[in-house]
């Protein structure tokens, strides 16, 4: 007998799981089918990290008003959720004359789709907000906030899943058939049926869309690559910092953006890709990103990198089309019940809980209505973090629990219990990646070499996994190729 | 919050900790705590399984864990306490440690402090290797732990990147592991290992070290499967046209050491940007008077005897510092010359005899290594061969140093 769910969800990105999570604010069954061995694992864990205010989007379009709606609706969202959400603004900045008039442009389409406080500011004004930025005028945007992605999918999900959503994992959707009453969704790990699916899938929307006959959408994978500094580094800018893009390329331009853990990101590129699962960096590309943050900030070397990674645009339109390419998020004529959001790139992070909302309004439509969720708790507590705490306060958790007073991670200072707390989420997801993304350990300047072998330790102690369960994100990623009997 | 007070505070408990700790109890400190951040004392040398360690300190070859034992043993002898588990979150220039340990979150205030938290090894991302991020790829150090202190097999067909010390004896034991090491690619025309681990952890098992080399490219998507090297030329470039790919399920990266300094840093002490550790007098004492430091935390040592001498020296003046006896403070400069990478200690009071510890930039042959203040020869030392992998040790006799405003250290050539 397969599960039958009346909705499900398939792609666990930041779309997805406010999607599944905003179902469960109404008596609905909801499945997330979701291919990796956690959420995040796609774009929604590889992008700048930014809620955008909206200022590049052309104005009319889905994408800006998603945007608009997504950031304002932002901060209680992350707050609700516990996520870090940091409004640091932004500027666009121009460094030589001919860029002045981008900056007006930009504020004028910003203004008309509705962004808030955009304004002009002079050299003078950047020095003050950004001393070690060079710029002759700037567009300033204070609304323009940072925030962790993963951990709003996570949260996202986590709360799906407290609130009676079912999250699966490791669950690659191969086919999908119409049936009389929805659809039979056919994996490598079990068959389900709905009533209706969401097709969130991303890169890969397209070929779950081909899946029942919608051959309308072909997804153009798009990569930027970024570099990330030592935390060390934070303090040299306050806010974003983004140049005025250059004309020959899609994006936004090589930008120097801080993260809400502090570090600072500088990327991305932007390079078409044949296939959509090529997230590596290139030398090319590498080098090139640091010369243009140097030109940006004279202050940083390249020792100052701990990490260089990449994500992928799920784009809709080919290299050097000029081609307008609006999100696509609509219930398919063709196919109804089939529910598809396709070319979600940016700003899809930011337009996430406006797209959640639309959706779950399709939902109703579709099923003539919805019954409230009376029992829904939007609320998921923040995840504590030892190394941001007063003394007092770390001296109090440690007398809760002493594995507080454990330090695994030392460039990042994540104690035992925070790691184990990672470990123990609801969705048994216990790959590196997992903890990692949870945590925050191993993802500081040594970059797992002192600590992994720690959380190795803790995972032993925890659960006592296989060898072969270990692994760095999935099946296929195993950490280790055996044991020796007998070492404890 | 637990606050204590001791005479001189440890930061580490591994060779230099000990080693000053011992040395700062037999002259004279009332109240020495070591602060270790592992469950056992010794520091990294309990992973390092092979043996070598030992032979200037105790004139035989030992393995890690036996060489500090030897330590371990000594400081129970002298009831010396230590802390394990507990980390040291901060220290500030007022001698004040902020430690987190399973019994709660400790301030203790030292009247001197040794700093001895050793060093980090460089990772894939500072080295900027283009690829995709699979697993399999290890830093040596990490994969040491992994193997020797809990069994794992970390892969099969190894590539290594870096011909360090520790790059070399991994090559080595993960052979005797029945892993099969396809290749040691080393960037510079030369290795950046001990001449003896060259012999006897590659040339003994026939493992190919391809000198000039890098790894342009990582391939796999989960789990590495493959990785591309390349000759580079002079500017360490890659050579288009000699990349050559080598089917393999890890890589191993031996890619330098990076004295791990960022308590350092945060009390607002000097750092040396070449060492990547504190600048500091013959005494070991850093630029905030009352704390030192000593061993990897300072700089990179090829051999573990010479962290222990460090430490020795470091733990003696930070008790005569606890104990109200500091000495002058360091006004001759030292710094590096051509052919030298760095020289310590960077500043010398001149009143007692001091040895040097240097680095060359480049393998040489029948070089003159010449201490230079303005117009006058301070001192010439003559040497058959130098190597970047070798620390140099130079004596200057106190007399040697009269009239003395800055050094500079100099390569020439011998003849």
């Amino acid at each position: 007998m397969e599960t039958r769910f009346d909705v499900a969800v398939i792609g666990g990105g930041v779309v997805g799981c406010a999607i599944a999570r905003e179902l469960t604010k109404y008596r609905l069954t909801v499945a997330l089918l979701e291919k990796e061995c956690d959420v995040a694992l796609g774009t929604s864990g590889r992008n700048s990290g930014v809620s955008h205010a909206g200022f590049y989007v052309p104005t009319g379009t889905f994408k800006a008003k998603l945007n608009i709606e997504g950031h304002e609706m932002m901060p209680p969202f992350c707050k609700e959720l516990g996520v870090p959400y940091l409004p640091v603004g932004k500027i666009v900045t121009a460094k030589e004359e001919e860029e002045r008039e981008y900056l007006y442009k930009l504020k004028a389409t910003g203004e008309k789709n509705g962004c808030k406080k955009l304004r002009i500011i002079d050299d003078k004004e950047i020095k003050r907000l950004e001393p070690n930025i060079n710029g002759i005028e700037a567009l300033h945007s204070p609304t323009t906030s940072i925030l962790d992605p993963f951990l709003l999918t996570i949260a996202l999900a986590e709360n799906a899943h407290r609130n009676g959503a079912r999250v699966i994992l490791n669950t690659q959707v191969t086919e999908i058939d119409q049936t009389s009453d929805g659809f039979r969704i056919v994996s490598n790990n079990g068959n389900y049926t709905a009533g209706i699916v969401i097709n969130s899938a991303g890169l890969y929307s397209d070929k779950i869309a081909a899946m029942v006959g919608i051959d309308d959408y072909k997804i153009y994978p798009c990569r930027g690559e970024y570099h990330i500094l030592d935390k060390n580094k934070r303090n040299l800018i306050n806010g974003a910092v983004y140049p005025v893009p250059p004309k020959e390329l899609g994006g936004l331009g090589i930008h120097l953006t801080p993260t809400t853990d502090g570090n600072i990101m500088l990327g991305p590129s932007a390079e078409y890709l044949p296939e959509a699962d090529d997230y590596g960096n290139t030398a090319d590309v590498m080098d090139k990103l640091f010369m243009e943050s140097f030109e940006f900030l004279p202050k940083i070397s390249r020792k100052d990198i701990i990490k260089s990674f990449s994500g992928i645009r799920p784009k809709l339109i080919a290299a050097g089309s000029k081609a307008p390419a609006d999100f696509i998020l609509e219930e398919s004529r063709k196919v109804p019940g089939f529910i598809n959001l396709i070319g979600i790139e940016s700003p899809g992070l930011t337009g996430a809980p406006a797209i959640a909302k639309r959706v779950a309004a399709m939902v109703k439509e579709i099923r003539g209505g919805l019954a409230e969720n009376g029992a829904f708790d939007p609320v998921e507590k923040p995840k504590i973090r030892f190394a941001e705490l007063s003394h007092r306060e770390k001296s109090d958790l440690i007398k809760k629990d002493p594995n507080y007073g454990v330090i695994v991670c030392r460039c990042q200072t994540v104690t035992k219990k925070e790691v184990m707390d990672a470990l123990n989420n609801p969705f048994c997801a216990r790959s590196i990646y997992s903890v990692s993304k949870r945590c925050r350990a191993t993802l500081g300047r040594c970059q797992g070499g002192f600590c992994a072998p720690k959380i190795i330790e803790i995972m032993e102690e925890l659960y006592h996994p296989k060898t072969s369960d270990m692994n760095y994100s999935g099946k296929g990623s195993e950490l280790f190729t055996g044991k020796k009997e007998g070492v404890e | 919050m637990i606050t204590k007070s001791v005479d001189v505070a440890i930061v580490g408990g591994g060779p230099a900790g000990l080693s000053a700790a011992l040395s700062a109890k037999k002259n004279g400190a009332g109240n020495v705590l070591i602060i270790e951040r592992g469950e056992n004392l010794g520091g990294i040398l309990n992973q390092c399984i092979h043996e070598g360690f030992g032979i200037e300190t105790f004139g035989e070859a030992l393995s890690g864990p036996e060489y500090m034992q030897r330590f371990i043993d000594e400081i129970e002898a002298h009831s010396i306490p230590y802390m394990l588990n507990s980390m040291v979150l901060e220290v500030t220039k007022e001698h004040r440690l902020l430690v987190a340990s399973k019994v709660g979150l400790i301030e203790i205030n030292a009247k001197s402090i040794v700093l001895c938290m050793g060093c980090r090894e460089r990772t894939r991302g500072q080295i900027c290797t283009p690829g995709t991020r699979p697993a399999g790829i290890y830093t040596a150090g990490a994969a040491q732990n992994f193997i020797n202190l809990k069994g794992y097999r970390i892969g099969e067909r190894i590539v290594i990147l870096g011909s360090g010390d520790i790059g070399l004896i991994m090559a080595r034991r993960l052979t005797l592991e029945g892993a099969k090491v396809l290749a040691v690619a080393e960037l510079m025309p030369y290795s950046g290992g001990l001449p003896r681990n060259m012999a006897q952890c590659l040339h003994d098992y026939e493992i190919p070290l391809y000198l000039s080399h890098t790894i342009t490219q990582i391939h796999g998507n989960k789990r590495v499967e493959a990785i591309t090297l390349a000759q580079v030329d002079e500017r360490f470039k890659p050579i288009a046209g000699t990349e050559k790919k080598i089917e393999c399920d890890t890589l191993l990266l031996s890619v330098g050491l990076i004295p791990e300094n960022e308590l350092t840093r945060n009390a607002g002490i000097a750092i040396d940007e070449v060492t990547g550790g504190a600048i500091i007098d013959e005494r070991m004492q850093t630029s905030v008077p009352g704390i030192f430091a000593c061993g990897n935390v300072l700089h990179v040592h090829d051999v573990v005897d010479y962290v222990s001498m460090e430490g020795d020296k470091a733990g003696k003046d930070a008790a005569l510092y606890s104990l109200g006896k500091a000495k002058k403070e360091g006004t001759i400069k030292v710094r590096n010359g051509p052919g030298i990478r760095y020289v310590l200690p960077q500043l010398l009071s001149g009143d007692e005899d001091v040895l040097l510890s240097l680095r060359v930039i480049a393998p040489a042959r029948n070089i003159k290594i010449a201490l230079i203040d303005g117009s006058k020869l301070v001192k010439t030392v003559m040497k058959p061969r130098v190597n970047p992998a070798e620390m140099i040790q130079i004596k200057v006799k106190k007399s040697e140093l009269a009239g003395c405003k800055e050094i500079i250290v100099t390569l020439q050539n011998g003849k």
